[in-house]
Protein backbone atom coordinates (compact mmCIF):
# COMPACT_ATOMS: atom_id res chain seq x y z
CA UNK A 1 0.00 0.00 0.00
CA UNK A 2 2.42 2.66 -1.02
CA UNK A 3 1.29 6.16 -0.35
CA UNK A 4 0.05 8.51 -3.12
CA UNK A 5 3.56 9.63 -4.87
CA UNK A 6 3.04 13.66 -6.05
CA UNK A 7 4.41 16.69 -5.22
CA UNK A 8 4.23 16.87 -1.61
CA UNK A 9 3.34 20.82 -1.88
CA UNK A 10 -0.22 19.94 -3.04
CA UNK A 11 -3.23 19.96 -0.76
CA UNK A 12 -5.14 16.90 -1.81
CA UNK A 13 -8.67 18.32 -2.79
CA UNK A 14 -10.44 14.93 -0.84
CA UNK A 15 -8.77 13.60 2.23
CA UNK A 16 -10.17 10.51 3.74
CA UNK A 17 -8.65 9.40 7.23
CA UNK A 18 -9.27 6.11 8.95
CA UNK A 19 -12.79 6.16 7.89
CA UNK A 20 -15.17 3.43 9.67
CA UNK A 21 -19.03 3.34 8.29
CA UNK A 22 -21.01 -0.24 9.58
CA UNK A 23 -25.00 -0.38 8.65
CA UNK A 24 -26.58 -2.42 11.42
CA UNK A 25 -23.64 -4.08 12.35
CA UNK A 26 -22.03 -5.03 8.72
CA UNK A 27 -19.24 -2.94 8.40
CA UNK A 28 -18.72 -1.45 5.20
CA UNK A 29 -15.81 0.22 5.51
CA UNK A 30 -12.63 -0.42 7.78
CA UNK A 31 -10.04 2.21 7.80
CA UNK A 32 -9.74 4.22 5.10
CA UNK A 33 -6.93 5.99 3.89
CA UNK A 34 -7.64 7.84 0.50
CA UNK A 35 -6.60 11.04 -1.12
CA UNK A 36 -7.18 12.58 -4.07
CA UNK A 37 -4.81 15.10 -5.68
CA UNK A 38 -6.19 18.20 -7.49
CA UNK A 39 -6.28 17.84 -11.39
CA UNK A 40 -5.91 14.08 -11.69
CA UNK A 41 -8.54 11.09 -12.19
CA UNK A 42 -8.85 8.20 -9.70
CA UNK A 43 -9.89 5.66 -10.11
CA UNK A 44 -12.01 3.34 -7.56
CA UNK A 45 -11.74 -0.22 -8.77
CA UNK A 46 -13.36 -3.38 -6.54
CA UNK A 47 -15.96 -6.26 -6.57
CA UNK A 48 -19.66 -5.59 -6.39
CA UNK A 49 -21.21 -5.14 -2.78
CA UNK A 50 -17.43 -3.54 -2.33
CA UNK A 51 -18.18 -0.52 -0.82
CA UNK A 52 -17.57 1.89 -3.61
CA UNK A 53 -20.58 3.65 -3.53
CA UNK A 54 -20.88 3.80 -0.04
CA UNK A 55 -17.21 5.60 -0.05
CA UNK A 56 -17.89 7.96 -2.73
CA UNK A 57 -21.11 8.73 -0.88
CA UNK A 58 -18.73 9.81 2.14
CA UNK A 59 -16.67 12.03 0.06
CA UNK A 60 -19.57 14.35 -0.53
CA UNK A 61 -21.44 14.32 2.78
CA UNK A 62 -24.07 12.18 1.59
CA UNK A 63 -22.84 9.69 4.55
CA UNK A 64 -21.45 10.72 7.84
CA UNK A 65 -18.74 7.99 8.87
CA UNK A 66 -18.72 6.28 12.00
CA UNK A 67 -15.29 7.58 12.53
CA UNK A 68 -12.31 9.23 11.17
CA UNK A 69 -11.81 12.56 9.21
CA UNK A 70 -13.15 13.61 5.74
CA UNK A 71 -10.97 16.78 4.45
CA UNK A 72 -12.53 18.40 1.54
CA UNK A 73 -9.90 21.32 0.29
CA UNK A 74 -8.76 21.79 4.39
CA UNK A 75 -12.16 21.69 5.76
CA UNK A 76 -13.46 18.78 7.59
CA UNK A 77 -16.66 18.19 6.27
CA UNK A 78 -17.63 15.05 9.02
CA UNK A 79 -18.22 17.94 12.02
CA UNK A 80 -20.55 20.20 9.45
CA UNK A 81 -24.43 20.93 9.62
CA UNK A 82 -26.53 20.74 6.69
CA UNK A 83 -26.00 24.75 5.51
CA UNK A 84 -22.40 24.33 5.81
CA UNK A 85 -22.13 20.89 3.37
CA UNK A 86 -24.29 22.90 0.77
CA UNK A 87 -22.20 25.26 0.80
CA UNK A 88 -19.24 22.81 0.13
CA UNK A 89 -21.05 20.89 -2.36
CA UNK A 90 -21.17 23.71 -4.91
CA UNK A 91 -18.00 22.65 -5.89
CA UNK A 92 -18.98 18.93 -6.87
CA UNK A 93 -20.66 17.56 -9.45
CA UNK A 94 -21.78 13.73 -8.76
CA UNK A 95 -22.86 11.44 -11.24
CA UNK A 96 -25.39 8.50 -9.21
CA UNK A 97 -24.87 4.97 -10.62
CA UNK A 98 -28.50 4.74 -11.12
CA UNK A 99 -28.41 8.70 -12.93
CA UNK A 100 -31.18 9.89 -10.14
CA UNK A 101 -32.59 12.26 -12.30
CA UNK A 102 -35.87 14.12 -11.37
CA UNK A 103 -38.40 11.98 -12.82
CA UNK A 104 -41.40 14.91 -13.27
CA UNK A 105 -38.51 16.77 -14.96
CA UNK A 106 -37.94 16.41 -19.19
CA UNK A 107 -34.55 15.92 -20.06
CA UNK A 108 -33.16 19.42 -20.89
CA UNK A 109 -34.79 20.24 -17.34
CA UNK A 110 -32.68 18.02 -15.43
CA UNK A 111 -29.78 19.51 -17.22
CA UNK A 112 -31.25 23.23 -16.40
CA UNK A 113 -32.23 22.77 -13.24
CA UNK A 114 -28.19 23.52 -11.80
CA UNK A 115 -28.13 26.03 -13.36
CA UNK A 116 -30.96 28.06 -12.74
CA UNK A 117 -30.83 27.38 -9.11
CA UNK A 118 -26.95 28.64 -9.32
CA UNK A 119 -26.66 31.72 -12.23
CA UNK A 120 -28.37 34.34 -12.89
CA UNK A 121 -28.55 33.16 -16.64
CA UNK A 122 -30.78 34.71 -19.10
CA UNK A 123 -32.97 31.81 -20.04
CA UNK A 124 -31.38 31.66 -23.47
CA UNK A 125 -28.19 30.96 -22.12
CA UNK A 126 -29.32 28.53 -19.81
CA UNK A 127 -31.14 26.31 -22.67
CA UNK A 128 -27.96 26.63 -24.89
CA UNK A 129 -25.61 25.64 -21.87
CA UNK A 130 -27.81 22.49 -21.18
CA UNK A 131 -28.38 21.69 -25.07
CA UNK A 132 -24.26 21.90 -25.32
CA UNK A 133 -23.89 19.42 -22.45
CA UNK A 134 -26.48 17.35 -24.25
CA UNK A 135 -24.88 17.28 -27.71
CA UNK A 136 -22.03 15.60 -26.27
CA UNK A 137 -23.61 12.99 -24.58
CA UNK A 138 -25.38 12.71 -28.09
CA UNK A 139 -28.94 13.30 -26.85
CA UNK A 140 -29.81 15.68 -28.94
CA UNK A 141 -33.06 13.64 -30.01
CA UNK A 142 -34.29 13.35 -26.42
CA UNK A 143 -34.83 16.52 -25.26
CA UNK A 144 -38.25 16.93 -24.04
CA UNK A 145 -38.51 13.25 -23.14
CA UNK A 146 -38.91 12.35 -19.82
CA UNK A 147 -36.85 9.81 -17.85
CA UNK A 148 -39.17 7.34 -17.59
CA UNK A 149 -39.51 7.07 -21.35
CA UNK A 150 -35.17 6.97 -21.96
CA UNK A 151 -33.35 3.53 -22.10
CA UNK A 152 -30.81 2.78 -19.03
CA UNK A 153 -27.99 4.24 -20.99
CA UNK A 154 -29.49 7.41 -21.95
CA UNK A 155 -30.58 8.09 -18.05
CA UNK A 156 -27.10 7.70 -17.45
CA UNK A 157 -25.62 10.00 -19.82
CA UNK A 158 -28.18 12.78 -19.09
CA UNK A 159 -27.15 12.59 -15.33
CA UNK A 160 -23.35 12.94 -16.48
CA UNK A 161 -24.91 16.13 -18.76
CA UNK A 162 -26.43 17.30 -15.51
CA UNK A 163 -23.21 16.68 -13.25
CA UNK A 164 -21.37 18.61 -15.28
CA UNK A 165 -23.16 21.45 -16.39
CA UNK A 166 -21.98 23.78 -13.68
CA UNK A 167 -18.53 23.21 -14.51
CA UNK A 168 -17.74 22.05 -10.82
CA UNK A 169 -14.34 21.45 -9.81
CA UNK A 170 -14.41 17.94 -8.30
CA UNK A 171 -16.76 15.59 -10.78
CA UNK A 172 -17.75 12.28 -8.61
CA UNK A 173 -18.64 9.64 -11.35
CA UNK A 174 -20.33 6.60 -10.62
CA UNK A 175 -19.86 3.55 -12.96
CA UNK A 176 -20.29 6.17 -15.35
CA UNK A 177 -19.88 4.02 -18.54
CA UNK A 178 -21.69 0.55 -17.00
CA UNK A 179 -24.11 -0.23 -19.07
CA UNK A 180 -23.13 2.07 -21.92
CA UNK A 181 -22.05 0.54 -25.68
CA UNK A 182 -18.32 0.88 -26.44
CA UNK A 183 -18.39 3.46 -28.39
CA UNK A 184 -20.37 5.77 -26.18
CA UNK A 185 -18.35 4.54 -22.93
CA UNK A 186 -15.22 6.37 -25.13
CA UNK A 187 -16.59 8.81 -25.98
CA UNK A 188 -17.66 9.52 -21.83
CA UNK A 189 -13.75 8.32 -21.15
CA UNK A 190 -13.27 11.40 -23.47
CA UNK A 191 -15.75 13.96 -21.81
CA UNK A 192 -13.38 13.03 -18.46
CA UNK A 193 -10.00 13.51 -19.85
CA UNK A 194 -11.34 16.67 -21.96
CA UNK A 195 -12.53 17.97 -18.55
CA UNK A 196 -9.30 17.23 -17.17
CA UNK A 197 -7.12 18.72 -19.31
CA UNK A 198 -8.57 21.60 -20.61
CA UNK A 199 -10.48 22.86 -17.23
CA UNK A 200 -8.11 20.94 -14.40
CA UNK A 201 -11.02 19.09 -13.09
CA UNK A 202 -10.05 16.28 -10.41
CA UNK A 203 -12.29 13.19 -10.81
CA UNK A 204 -13.47 10.26 -8.84
CA UNK A 205 -14.49 7.50 -11.31
CA UNK A 206 -16.08 4.18 -9.88
CA UNK A 207 -15.44 1.55 -12.45
CA UNK A 208 -15.52 -2.23 -13.33
CA UNK A 209 -14.07 -1.52 -16.61
CA UNK A 210 -10.23 -2.07 -16.67
CA UNK A 211 -9.75 -0.84 -20.21
CA UNK A 212 -11.60 2.20 -19.99
CA UNK A 213 -9.53 2.53 -16.52
CA UNK A 214 -6.30 2.22 -18.41
CA UNK A 215 -7.55 5.25 -20.69
CA UNK A 216 -8.19 7.46 -18.40
CA UNK A 217 -6.41 6.97 -14.68
CA UNK A 218 -3.64 8.82 -13.50
CA UNK A 219 -4.06 6.92 -9.86
CA UNK A 220 -5.58 3.81 -8.33
CA UNK A 221 -7.54 2.48 -5.89
CA UNK A 222 -8.47 -1.22 -4.88
CA UNK A 223 -11.19 -1.55 -2.59
CA UNK A 224 -11.95 -4.81 -0.89
CA UNK A 225 -14.14 -6.12 1.82
CA UNK A 226 -14.01 -2.47 2.54
CA UNK A 227 -9.90 -1.56 2.60
CA UNK A 228 -8.20 -0.12 0.56
CA UNK A 229 -5.67 -2.73 -0.47
CA UNK A 230 -3.72 -1.13 -3.58
CA UNK A 231 -3.15 2.56 -3.57
CA UNK A 232 -0.97 3.56 -6.49
CA UNK A 233 -0.13 5.31 -9.94
CA UNK A 234 -2.22 3.66 -12.99
CA UNK A 235 0.97 3.16 -14.47
CA UNK A 236 1.86 0.61 -11.50
CA UNK A 237 -1.06 -1.15 -11.35
CA UNK A 238 -0.16 -4.43 -13.03
CA UNK A 239 3.03 -4.24 -11.01
CA UNK A 240 0.63 -5.03 -7.86
CA UNK A 241 1.29 -7.57 -5.50
CA UNK A 242 -1.70 -7.72 -3.65
CA UNK A 243 -3.25 -11.33 -4.32
CA UNK A 244 -6.79 -9.29 -5.11
CA UNK A 245 -5.43 -7.04 -7.28
CA UNK A 246 -3.40 -9.72 -9.52
CA UNK A 247 -6.80 -11.61 -9.63
CA UNK A 248 -8.51 -9.22 -10.90
CA UNK A 249 -6.38 -8.06 -13.91
CA UNK A 250 -5.61 -10.97 -14.47
CA UNK A 251 -9.38 -12.06 -15.21
CA UNK A 252 -9.42 -8.92 -17.47
CA UNK A 253 -5.98 -9.21 -19.07
CA UNK A 254 -7.14 -13.14 -20.08
CA UNK A 255 -9.78 -11.66 -22.17
CA UNK B 1 -35.02 -16.52 35.86
CA UNK B 2 -37.76 -18.13 33.04
CA UNK B 3 -40.33 -16.66 34.45
CA UNK B 4 -38.30 -13.02 35.07
CA UNK B 5 -37.76 -12.62 32.04
CA UNK B 6 -41.42 -13.54 30.76
CA UNK B 7 -42.60 -10.95 32.99
CA UNK B 8 -39.55 -8.28 31.97
CA UNK B 9 -39.72 -8.63 28.00
CA UNK B 10 -43.34 -7.43 27.58
CA UNK B 11 -42.32 -4.17 30.11
CA UNK B 12 -38.90 -3.77 27.85
CA UNK B 13 -40.86 -4.01 24.34
CA UNK B 14 -43.71 -1.39 25.66
CA UNK B 15 -40.41 0.78 27.27
CA UNK B 16 -38.86 0.54 23.68
CA UNK B 17 -42.00 1.27 21.58
CA UNK B 18 -42.66 4.27 24.21
CA UNK B 19 -38.89 5.60 23.70
CA UNK B 20 -38.90 5.20 20.14
CA UNK B 21 -42.16 6.91 20.08
CA UNK B 22 -40.52 9.98 21.71
CA UNK B 23 -37.44 9.65 19.40
CA UNK B 24 -39.99 9.87 16.34
CA UNK B 25 -41.68 13.21 18.32
CA UNK B 26 -38.93 14.78 18.25
CA UNK B 27 -37.02 14.11 15.19
CA UNK B 28 -40.90 15.58 13.81
CA UNK B 29 -40.57 18.32 15.91
CA UNK B 30 -36.99 19.17 14.75
CA UNK B 31 -38.28 18.78 11.11
CA UNK B 32 -41.21 21.19 11.69
CA UNK B 33 -39.06 23.98 13.70
CA UNK B 34 -36.35 23.47 10.96
CA UNK B 35 -39.48 23.89 8.07
CA UNK B 36 -41.03 27.03 10.20
CA UNK B 37 -37.25 28.88 10.45
CA UNK B 38 -36.95 28.29 6.71
CA UNK B 39 -40.11 29.55 5.72
CA UNK B 40 -39.82 32.43 7.50
CA UNK B 41 -36.00 33.39 7.16
CA UNK B 42 -35.92 32.69 3.51
CA UNK B 43 -38.08 34.27 0.38
CA UNK B 44 -40.77 31.88 -0.72
CA UNK B 45 -40.33 30.10 -4.13
CA UNK B 46 -43.22 31.42 -5.85
CA UNK B 47 -43.27 29.32 -8.56
CA UNK B 48 -43.22 26.12 -6.69
CA UNK B 49 -45.73 27.28 -4.17
CA UNK B 50 -48.07 28.64 -7.18
CA UNK B 51 -48.06 25.16 -8.49
CA UNK B 52 -48.57 23.27 -4.75
CA UNK B 53 -51.61 25.81 -4.51
CA UNK B 54 -52.92 24.51 -7.40
CA UNK B 55 -52.39 21.11 -7.04
CA UNK B 56 -54.03 21.60 -3.17
CA UNK B 57 -56.52 24.44 -3.73
CA UNK B 58 -58.13 23.55 -7.41
CA UNK B 59 -57.67 20.28 -7.10
CA UNK B 60 -59.50 19.48 -4.34
CA UNK B 61 -62.22 21.77 -4.89
CA UNK B 62 -64.34 19.28 -5.98
CA UNK B 63 -64.06 17.06 -3.51
CA UNK B 64 -64.59 19.35 -0.77
CA UNK B 65 -67.57 20.94 -2.44
CA UNK B 66 -69.31 17.10 -2.70
CA UNK B 67 -68.63 16.54 0.91
CA UNK B 68 -69.68 20.15 2.08
CA UNK B 69 -73.25 19.91 0.12
CA UNK B 70 -73.76 16.57 1.50
CA UNK B 71 -72.62 17.13 4.69
CA UNK B 72 -75.05 20.27 5.18
CA UNK B 73 -77.93 18.26 3.71
CA UNK B 74 -77.38 15.59 5.99
CA UNK B 75 -77.13 17.49 8.54
CA UNK B 76 -80.07 19.23 8.22
CA UNK B 77 -82.37 16.22 8.07
CA UNK B 78 -81.29 14.41 11.27
CA UNK B 79 -81.29 18.09 13.15
CA UNK B 80 -84.89 18.90 11.69
CA UNK B 81 -86.01 15.58 13.12
CA UNK B 82 -84.39 16.09 16.50
CA UNK B 83 -85.41 19.56 17.30
CA UNK B 84 -88.83 18.55 15.86
CA UNK B 85 -89.26 16.39 18.60
CA UNK B 86 -88.90 19.69 21.11
CA UNK B 87 -90.93 22.27 18.62
CA UNK B 88 -87.67 24.36 17.89
CA UNK B 89 -86.98 23.04 14.05
CA UNK B 90 -86.37 27.24 13.12
CA UNK B 91 -83.35 26.49 14.93
CA UNK B 92 -82.25 24.25 12.26
CA UNK B 93 -80.03 26.79 10.35
CA UNK B 94 -78.11 28.20 13.24
CA UNK B 95 -77.25 25.05 14.32
CA UNK B 96 -76.40 23.70 11.29
CA UNK B 97 -73.92 26.58 10.66
CA UNK B 98 -72.61 26.84 13.68
CA UNK B 99 -71.54 23.36 13.94
CA UNK B 100 -70.50 23.41 10.32
CA UNK B 101 -68.46 26.86 11.39
CA UNK B 102 -66.48 25.37 14.20
CA UNK B 103 -65.96 21.98 13.60
CA UNK B 104 -67.27 20.37 10.77
CA UNK B 105 -66.41 22.33 8.22
CA UNK B 106 -62.55 22.74 8.91
CA UNK B 107 -62.33 18.47 10.72
CA UNK B 108 -64.26 17.51 7.30
CA UNK B 109 -62.24 19.54 4.70
CA UNK B 110 -58.82 18.58 6.47
CA UNK B 111 -59.67 14.91 6.56
CA UNK B 112 -60.60 15.17 2.95
CA UNK B 113 -57.27 16.97 2.31
CA UNK B 114 -55.10 14.47 3.93
CA UNK B 115 -56.80 12.05 2.28
CA UNK B 116 -55.99 13.31 -1.50
CA UNK B 117 -52.90 15.55 -0.83
CA UNK B 118 -50.89 14.45 2.70
CA UNK B 119 -51.06 10.99 0.95
CA UNK B 120 -49.86 12.43 -2.64
CA UNK B 121 -47.22 14.51 -0.77
CA UNK B 122 -46.01 11.35 1.24
CA UNK B 123 -45.61 9.33 -2.18
CA UNK B 124 -44.11 11.94 -4.19
CA UNK B 125 -41.34 12.89 -1.82
CA UNK B 126 -40.72 8.86 -0.35
CA UNK B 127 -40.11 8.09 -4.11
CA UNK B 128 -37.54 11.01 -4.98
CA UNK B 129 -35.96 9.41 -1.63
CA UNK B 130 -35.49 5.67 -2.27
CA UNK B 131 -34.64 6.52 -5.95
CA UNK B 132 -31.90 9.17 -4.90
CA UNK B 133 -33.25 12.43 -6.64
CA UNK B 134 -33.06 14.04 -3.06
CA UNK B 135 -29.68 12.75 -2.49
CA UNK B 136 -29.12 14.37 -5.87
CA UNK B 137 -30.51 17.68 -5.21
CA UNK B 138 -28.31 17.67 -1.85
CA UNK B 139 -25.27 17.18 -4.24
CA UNK B 140 -26.35 19.83 -6.45
CA UNK B 141 -26.41 22.27 -3.46
CA UNK B 142 -30.15 22.73 -3.41
CA UNK B 143 -31.72 22.10 0.04
CA UNK B 144 -34.36 19.82 -0.54
CA UNK B 145 -36.50 21.12 2.21
CA UNK B 146 -36.55 24.78 0.94
CA UNK B 147 -37.18 23.48 -2.74
CA UNK B 148 -39.82 20.67 -1.82
CA UNK B 149 -41.53 20.68 1.63
CA UNK B 150 -41.40 24.71 1.82
CA UNK B 151 -44.20 25.38 -0.89
CA UNK B 152 -45.96 22.02 -0.07
CA UNK B 153 -46.26 23.80 3.17
CA UNK B 154 -47.26 27.19 2.67
CA UNK B 155 -49.81 25.86 -0.07
CA UNK B 156 -51.72 23.69 2.77
CA UNK B 157 -51.22 26.62 5.05
CA UNK B 158 -53.39 28.92 2.97
CA UNK B 159 -55.57 26.72 0.93
CA UNK B 160 -56.75 24.05 3.31
CA UNK B 161 -58.48 27.41 5.21
CA UNK B 162 -59.54 28.94 1.93
CA UNK B 163 -61.25 25.13 1.17
CA UNK B 164 -62.94 25.25 4.54
CA UNK B 165 -64.45 28.37 3.75
CA UNK B 166 -65.82 27.46 0.81
CA UNK B 167 -66.75 24.06 2.79
CA UNK B 168 -69.07 26.06 5.44
CA UNK B 169 -70.52 28.04 2.25
CA UNK B 170 -71.42 24.91 -0.02
CA UNK B 171 -72.71 22.87 3.41
CA UNK B 172 -75.28 26.38 4.12
CA UNK B 173 -76.48 26.12 0.77
CA UNK B 174 -77.44 22.14 0.97
CA UNK B 175 -78.65 22.92 4.30
CA UNK B 176 -80.63 25.91 2.93
CA UNK B 177 -81.80 23.51 -0.26
CA UNK B 178 -82.94 21.01 2.05
CA UNK B 179 -84.60 22.31 4.75
CA UNK B 180 -86.18 25.30 2.71
CA UNK B 181 -86.84 23.06 -0.41
CA UNK B 182 -87.63 19.64 1.18
CA UNK B 183 -88.69 20.00 4.40
CA UNK B 184 -91.15 23.20 4.39
CA UNK B 185 -89.26 25.30 7.30
CA UNK B 186 -90.04 28.75 7.41
CA UNK B 187 -87.82 30.36 5.29
CA UNK B 188 -87.62 34.15 6.98
CA UNK B 189 -87.13 32.08 10.72
CA UNK B 190 -84.39 30.34 9.46
CA UNK B 191 -82.65 33.14 7.94
CA UNK B 192 -83.10 35.56 10.68
CA UNK B 193 -82.28 33.11 13.18
CA UNK B 194 -78.94 32.43 11.51
CA UNK B 195 -78.14 36.40 11.09
CA UNK B 196 -79.51 36.50 14.81
CA UNK B 197 -77.28 33.56 17.00
CA UNK B 198 -74.04 33.53 14.23
CA UNK B 199 -71.07 35.82 14.73
CA UNK B 200 -68.33 36.35 12.15
CA UNK B 201 -65.78 35.17 14.96
CA UNK B 202 -67.99 31.58 14.73
CA UNK B 203 -66.16 31.27 11.29
CA UNK B 204 -63.01 32.75 12.39
CA UNK B 205 -62.47 29.81 14.90
CA UNK B 206 -63.28 27.36 12.29
CA UNK B 207 -60.45 29.24 10.01
CA UNK B 208 -57.90 29.61 13.25
CA UNK B 209 -58.29 25.58 13.11
CA UNK B 210 -58.28 25.06 9.09
CA UNK B 211 -54.78 27.02 9.22
CA UNK B 212 -52.87 24.66 12.10
CA UNK B 213 -54.90 21.17 10.71
CA UNK B 214 -53.30 22.33 7.11
CA UNK B 215 -49.73 22.41 8.14
CA UNK B 216 -49.96 19.98 10.58
CA UNK B 217 -51.29 17.54 7.53
CA UNK B 218 -48.32 18.93 4.94
CA UNK B 219 -45.83 18.39 8.05
CA UNK B 220 -46.97 14.75 8.49
CA UNK B 221 -47.01 14.01 4.59
CA UNK B 222 -43.98 15.20 4.05
CA UNK B 223 -41.58 14.17 6.90
CA UNK B 224 -43.02 10.56 5.97
CA UNK B 225 -41.74 10.70 2.76
CA UNK B 226 -38.52 12.59 3.38
CA UNK B 227 -37.54 9.99 5.78
CA UNK B 228 -39.00 7.19 3.21
CA UNK B 229 -37.04 3.90 3.29
CA UNK B 230 -36.86 0.35 1.60
CA UNK B 231 -37.77 1.01 -2.05
CA UNK B 232 -41.44 0.74 -3.00
CA UNK B 233 -42.56 -0.98 0.04
CA UNK B 234 -41.21 2.02 2.03
CA UNK B 235 -43.27 4.47 0.09
CA UNK B 236 -46.11 2.31 0.53
CA UNK B 237 -45.73 2.51 4.33
CA UNK B 238 -44.88 5.93 4.27
CA UNK B 239 -47.87 7.11 2.28
CA UNK B 240 -50.12 4.67 4.96
CA UNK B 241 -48.86 6.24 7.79
CA UNK B 242 -49.06 9.85 6.48
CA UNK B 243 -52.71 9.61 6.16
CA UNK B 244 -53.26 7.65 9.58
CA UNK B 245 -51.48 10.26 11.49
CA UNK B 246 -52.24 12.70 9.54
CA UNK B 247 -56.48 12.05 10.50
CA UNK B 248 -56.03 11.16 13.90
CA UNK B 249 -53.67 13.68 14.78
CA UNK B 250 -56.31 16.06 13.07
CA UNK B 251 -59.06 14.85 15.90
CA UNK B 252 -56.50 15.26 18.29
CA UNK B 253 -55.24 18.73 17.33
CA UNK B 254 -59.44 19.30 17.20
CA UNK B 255 -59.79 18.88 20.62
CA UNK B 256 -57.09 20.71 21.70
CA UNK B 257 -57.58 23.55 19.40
CA UNK B 258 -61.23 23.79 20.78
CA UNK B 259 -60.37 23.98 24.31
CA UNK B 260 -57.91 27.21 23.92
CA UNK B 261 -60.21 28.90 21.26
CA UNK B 262 -63.19 28.65 23.79
CA UNK B 263 -60.87 29.62 26.79
CA UNK B 264 -60.16 32.23 24.91
CA UNK B 265 -63.27 33.64 23.68
CA UNK B 266 -64.46 33.92 26.86
CA UNK B 267 -61.43 35.87 27.89
CA UNK B 268 -62.00 38.36 25.86
N1 LIG C 1 -28.07 2.69 2.66
C1 LIG C 1 -27.57 1.49 3.00
N2 LIG C 1 -28.05 0.84 4.07
C2 LIG C 1 -27.56 -0.35 4.45
N3 LIG C 1 -26.56 -0.98 3.82
C3 LIG C 1 -26.02 -0.40 2.75
C4 LIG C 1 -26.50 0.87 2.28
N4 LIG C 1 -25.78 1.22 1.19
C5 LIG C 1 -24.92 0.21 0.99
N5 LIG C 1 -25.04 -0.77 1.91
C6 LIG C 1 -24.24 -1.98 2.01
O1 LIG C 1 -22.89 -1.62 1.85
C7 LIG C 1 -22.20 -2.56 1.08
C8 LIG C 1 -21.45 -1.87 -0.04
O2 LIG C 1 -22.37 -1.28 -0.92
P1 LIG C 1 -21.93 -0.37 -2.14
O3 LIG C 1 -23.19 0.16 -2.76
O4 LIG C 1 -20.94 0.61 -1.70
O5 LIG C 1 -21.25 -1.41 -3.12
P2 LIG C 1 -20.51 -1.11 -4.49
O6 LIG C 1 -19.07 -1.39 -4.27
O7 LIG C 1 -20.88 0.23 -4.98
O8 LIG C 1 -21.12 -2.25 -5.43
P3 LIG C 1 -21.56 -2.15 -6.98
O9 LIG C 1 -20.33 -2.27 -7.78
O10 LIG C 1 -22.45 -3.34 -7.15
O11 LIG C 1 -22.28 -0.88 -7.15
C9 LIG C 1 -23.21 -3.58 0.62
O12 LIG C 1 -23.06 -4.73 1.40
C10 LIG C 1 -24.55 -2.95 0.91
O13 LIG C 1 -25.45 -3.94 1.34
MG1 LIG D 1 -22.05 1.00 -6.42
Amino acid sequence: MGANRVKPAEEPVIDMHHVDKSFKGHQVLKGIELRIMPGRTRVILGLSGSGKTVLMKHMIGLFRPDAGQIMVDGEDITAMNSAELLNIRRKFGMVFQQAALFDSMTVVENVAFPLREHTKLSEADIMAQAHEKLALVGLMDALQKFPSELSGGMRKRVGLARAVVLKPKVVLYDEPTTGLDPITTENVDHMILDAKEQLGVTSVVISHDVGSTLRIADDIAVIHEGVIVEDCLASEIRQSEHPFVQKFLKTWFEK
Amino acid sequence: MGSMARWTKPVEQLGDWFIGLLMSLGEFAKFTAHAVWLMVRHPWRFRLFMRQAEFVGAGSMFIVVLTGIFTGAVFTLQTVNALQRVGMESMVGTTVVLAVARELGPVLTALMVTGRVGSSMATELGTMRVTEQIDAMEVMAVDPIRYLVIPRLIACLLMVPALTLIFDAVAAMGSYAVAIGLLDIDQGSYLSRIEWYVDPADVVHGVYKAIVFGGFMALVGCYKGYHAEGGARGVGVATTQAVVIGSIGVFMLDYMLTSVLLAWGQIE
